[in-house]
């Protein structure tokens, strides 16, 4: 459903089409309707509209990856996305990935091998070394993966290429690649 | 009373204080705090001229945007228009004439953060330009300074020992700037309070600098604002100063509007707006023997400090304070310009000027080693201070440290009435000198600028990082692979750091702590120093646990917050732990005393038998656990709330003589670094690196340990991949990690071994470990360093010197890679 711009206004500035759309997003498993400014960003929708600022805004424009979080089981930046887009989509943040009282196996790798410090892309990392791991298991190649017709290895390399998106000005990426490649043995 | 048994909280490699809310998403930072629903959200509009005079503004597009609410420009401003760390030169608005591209010219604050920046984009300024200096030369050719003139300080005769040297090499490097790219950019929130009180939320490593800024802006007294910080997404000297523009704008706009008011910089526009590391160019001219000792040296060190003086004159003064790392220099000359362009304010970043001038003298060693035909390592060797015993000085473990003769800084009531900024690193410049600084008698190994260096370990700790990383046998198979090899070339190398720990501005080395026992035994614990991810508060917690003997988890760590501990120092200069930790146990032991005194009077024992330990008060046979104690003790109305109070005992400076001792202690490490480069096109990346590092006795050895790793991988940027390019016209073309290149996972070495050394601090600090936040960034200076050896070896035995710059890009690589094959 959608509503119409003040078109009737006829300023030269007014584009035809609606402006705000209704927009429905199943996130961590609750249905949530949004009438939201067709340009919001599935980041600002999840931050200012729903208030789960679990999801970081790094740079805002996909380069550093504080915003990763899952559309459907793929991650995605979530900053580079229209909310719109996303109608009857199901997003996973942070949030819903565990609670501090119930972590996922990797929030708590991350805890036990200081897998970050200031902790501002900590929840990026975290969404992307989900998908890492899920994307190897599925056989999907990297750029660094040498055989393309076998499942790619978990191997430091690997994990080190599909984790390059996320960037951490504290330099935490030795204890960030160990909580990965723990996870990843564990499985 | 006795301290209390192991299992200690201190030296424990304990996780992150709010670890589990980190990796759910649950820590909040600034942006993340819930706001009222009438929050305005407030952007600049920035000037799009490097200099010039402001001739006209037209903002009515902008007041009539949606969602405006308000727009101020500097007529607009009801008291100071001042964000200035120092000399009061910095206004929020600018005021008649632009002095960057990127300065602030007005603010609009509006009904949601899209819509402020929106409006901003439509103003539309009238600039007259007028001449802009961008550059050192430019600075240099217009006599463009801060200081009447350049600072001078050195030791012996350098020009007489050069002249009298049997060689004498010379040269000239540019060092490049750094941003900091703190993930969490600035941001801020005012909620204005009855009776024209503020309350600032911000995202700042100095707290009373903001609430001091505030009252100026608000004409209120600073008991009227009270600013509090719970955690920052990262500072490294960003948020000491840079958020003061976004903490006063916001305050000022609430009063203004009567509603709460936040502002966040979107990337682009923070990159744009805010200072950075200073860029520098040294020159150098060294004599000295066929062996490679150095005889004599000058360095002549050029900083490019921006349109305003913020704290560049602190920064370039560590600059010269290390431009001896860890070097024993009879003779030598250090001159310091501080010069002024119109780019941003260049600012504290993680080693304050330490690591240029670093830099300076590691260049040198490097240069030398190549002219007398020597490894670089064994010329280092030749040329460091002797090591010290370690004897321990000062009392025993944890005595509290006397402060030096009362030596009060000079501030004369007139400064105070200009509302000099005394908490500020800024306010260097404008504090005399004290009397009679303490210099090192002779016959004792000094700095240039006179201080003994008695805690010297660099000798011992290069040979045991030289033995444990290999470095003999893979000096000799790097050569032997790069004979094999034509295209990639290798290099190895080894660099040491000696960094001076303290403020430089002597009063600023107090702390203050408030610490509360409930009557449940609970724990509340503040203190002036920000948590910026480097683990602060847990080490700090550490050490109130330690005290009462009771597990970390009773202590609570609360946001700092000026109502709690007021005249607080920067969270800055390496010193959080040092300062706070013991302030906080100078409070513990307070509350503690009075506890021992009473338990003990309920048996007739002597307070000092009284043990705190396992989370148990044992007394003359009895055994209370804490909670029992802290309840019997409020029953019988004893107190259980202290505050704590520390100042760093020895130190004393005069900065214009360059004579005194700056620093309590030295920190030391040492960093060797292998790399690979590309000679057909630059390209280059680190293979493995070798750590080890001095946090005396450690507080919390897996923190320090990410904050030697993390400051490596800093280090090595600032020197490889971190860009930054201004235009012709001034304007920074890297605002964004779209082209500005911060290490990412995958630039992590594949080896990388990291150790900490196991001496512990000479000095009484807090149970003598070391402060570890700045010192490791230097060991990045290995990889440029390796990186010069990969590029030497692609020329013949009689090819130049390759005379790398920093950053070291690929570009620059491949220039160096031409320049020695000729």
């Amino acid at each position: 459903m959608n509503t119409h711009s003040d078109m009737q206004a006829g300023q030269d500035t007014a584009l035809p089409g609606p402006t705000t759309s209704k927009t429905r997003l199943v996130v961590n498993g609750t249905e949530r309707v949004l009438e939201v400014d067709n340009r919001t960003t599935l980041l600002d929708a999840l931050r200012e509209h729903l208030r789960l600022t679990g999801t970081k805004k790094g740079c805002d424009h996909g380069q550093c990856g504080a915003c990763t979080c899952f559309v459907n089981g793929q991650r995605v930046n979530s900053c580079l996305s229209l909310a719109v887009m996303h109608d009857g989509d199901e997003i996973t943040t942070i949030e819903g990935l565990g609670t501090p009282e119930d972590m996922d196996p990797l929030q708590a790798a991350f805890v036990a091998h200081d897998g970050f410090q200031c902790g501002y892309c900590t929840p990026g990392q975290i969404c992307s070394a989900k998908a890492t791991l899920e994307e190897l298991r599925a056989g999907i190649p990297s750029h660094v993966t040498k055989d393309l017709l076998a499942n790619p290895p978990l191997s430091p390399e690997e994990i080190k290429e599909r984790m390059s998106g996320n960037i951490c000005r504290c330099g935490a990426y030795a204890n960030i690649l160990e909580a990965v490649l723990d996870v990843a043995e564990a499985r | 009373m006795k301290d209390s048994a192991t299992p200690d909280a201190v030296a424990r490699p304990l996780p992150h204080d709010a670890a589990r809310l980190h990796v759910t998403g649950a820590a909040r930072y600034v942006d993340d705090i819930p706001v009222p629903a009438n929050c305005l959200h407030l952007a600049f509009g920035l000037s799009d001229t490097a200099h010039g005079r402001i001739a006209g503004m037209d903002l009515d597009a902008v007041r009539a945007a949606p969602g405006v609410v308000a727009v101020f420009t500097a007529d607009d401003l009801p008291f100071a228009n001042d964000v200035s760390p120092s000399i009061h030169d910095e206004p929020l608005l600018a005021d008649g004439t632009v002095h960057y591209v990127g300065q602030p010219v007005f603010a609009v604050a509006a009904t949601s953060h899209l819509a402020a920046r929106k409006a901003v984009r439509l103003g539309k300024l009238e600039i007259e330009p007028l001449p802009a200096l961008l550059t050192i030369d430019d600075a240099l050719a217009a006599n463009s300074r801060f200081e009447d003139a350049p600072r001078v300080w050195g030791k012996g005769d350098a020009a007489a020992a050069i002249a009298a040297a049997p060689h004498v090499t010379e040269g000239s490097i540019e060092i490049g700037g750094q941003e900091h790219f703190y993930l969490e950019g600035q941001a801020a929130l005012a909620l204005p309070q009855e009776g024209g009180d503020m309350v600032i939320h911000s995202s700042t490593q100095h707290p009373t600098e903001i609430q001091h800024k505030v009252a100026e802006a608000l004409g209120v007294p600073m008991n009227a604002v009270r600013c509090e910080v719970r955690r920052m997404g990262g500072g490294f000297g960003g948020k000491e100063s840079q958020g003061n523009a976004l903490a006063v704008i916001c305050a000022v706009a609430a009063r203004a509007t009567g509603r709460p008011c936040k502002m966040r910089y979107d990337r682009d526009d923070d990159m744009v707006v805010t200072g950075k590391r200073h860029d520098f160019r040294i020159a150098y001219r060294v004599g000295h023997d066929a062996e490679g000792r150095l005889l004599g040296i000058e360095f002549v060190q050029y900083a490019r400090c921006g349109w305003a003086q913020d704290l560049s004159l602190p920064v370039a003064d560590r600059a010269m304070l290390h431009a001896d790392n860890a070097y024993s220099l009879d003779n030598v000359r250090i001159e310091s310009h501080r010069l002024k362009t119109n780019t941003q304010s260049a600012t504290a970043f993680r080693g304050f000027g330490g690591p240029q001038g670093m830099v300076g003298i590691e260049r040198v060693l490097d240069h030398v080693a190549h002219a007398v035909g020597r490894d670089p390592l064994e010329v280092r060797r030749l040329n460091f201070y002797a090591d010290m015993p370690a004897l321990r000085a000062g009392g025993g473990l944890s005595a509290p440290p006397q402060p030096a003769a009362a030596s009060p800084e000079d501030i004369s009531e007139a400064k105070m009435e200009d509302g000099l900024d005394l908490a500020s690193r800024g306010a260097a410049a404008e504090i005399p000198a004290e009397g009679h600084p303490e210099v090192a008698a002779g016959g004792i190994q000094t700095t240039p600028y006179g201080m003994a260096v008695e805690d010297c370990i660099v000798n011992a700790l290069v040979d045991r990082l030289a033995e444990s990383a290999g470095y003999a046998a893979r000096r000799q198979a790097v050569a032997d692979w790069n004979a094999a090899n034509p295209l990639l070339k290798r290099g190895l190398a080894l660099t040491p750091v000696k960094f001076g720990i303290s403020f430089t501005l002597t009063h600023l080395n107090q702390a203050g702590a408030l610490v509360h026992v409930y009557q449940d035994g609970s724990i509340h614990m503040n203190h002036g120093g920000t948590e910026m991810g480097q683990g602060l508060f847990q080490k700090v917690a550490q050490v109130a646990a330690a005290r009462f003997g009771v597990d970390v988890s009773a202590v609570k760590i609360t946001p700092t917050d000026t109502g709690k501990v007021p005249n607080t120092s920067a969270t800055a200069a390496s010193s959080g732990s040092d300062l706070n930790g013991m302030a906080v146990q100078a409070a513990c032991d307070t509350i503690r005393g009075r506890m021992a005194e009473f338990v003990a009077g309920l048996h007739q024992a002597d307070p000092a038998t009284v043990v705190f330990s396992g989370g148990e008060v044992r007394v003359g046979g009895e055994v209370y656990a804490f909670a029992k104690a802290a309840a019997l003790c409020y029953q019988n109305r004893i107190s259980l709330s202290s505050t704590g109070f520390y100042a760093t005992p020895k130190v004393s400076w005069d900065r214009i003589a360059g004579r005194g001792r700056p620093f309590f202690y030295f920190a030391y490490g040492a960093a060797v670094s292998e790399v690979v480069i590309d000679t057909l096109t630059g390209e280059n990346r680190i293979l493995r690196a070798d750590l080890l590092h001095d946090c005396g006795a450690s507080l919390n050895p897996a923190l320090d340990i990410g904050q030697i790793e993390g400051g490596y991988v800093q280090g090595a940027g600032w020197l490889t991949t971190e860009e930054l390019v201004w235009d012709e016209r001034g304007r920074l073309r890297t605002h964004a990690p779209s082209t500005y290149k911060i290490p990412a996972v995958s630039d992590r070495p594949d080896i990388f071994n990291v150790a900490l050394w196991d001496g512990e601090n000479r000095e009484a600090t807090v149970y003598r470990s070391k402060a570890v936040g700045e010192p490791p960034l230097m060991l990045g200076i290995s990889v440029l360093m390796a990186l010069s050896d990969a590029v030497a070896a692609c020329g013949g035995p009689d090819a130049p010197y390759p005379a790398l710059d920093a950053p070291a890009t690929p570009e620059r690589v491949l220039a160096s890679v031409k320049r020695v094959r000729g």
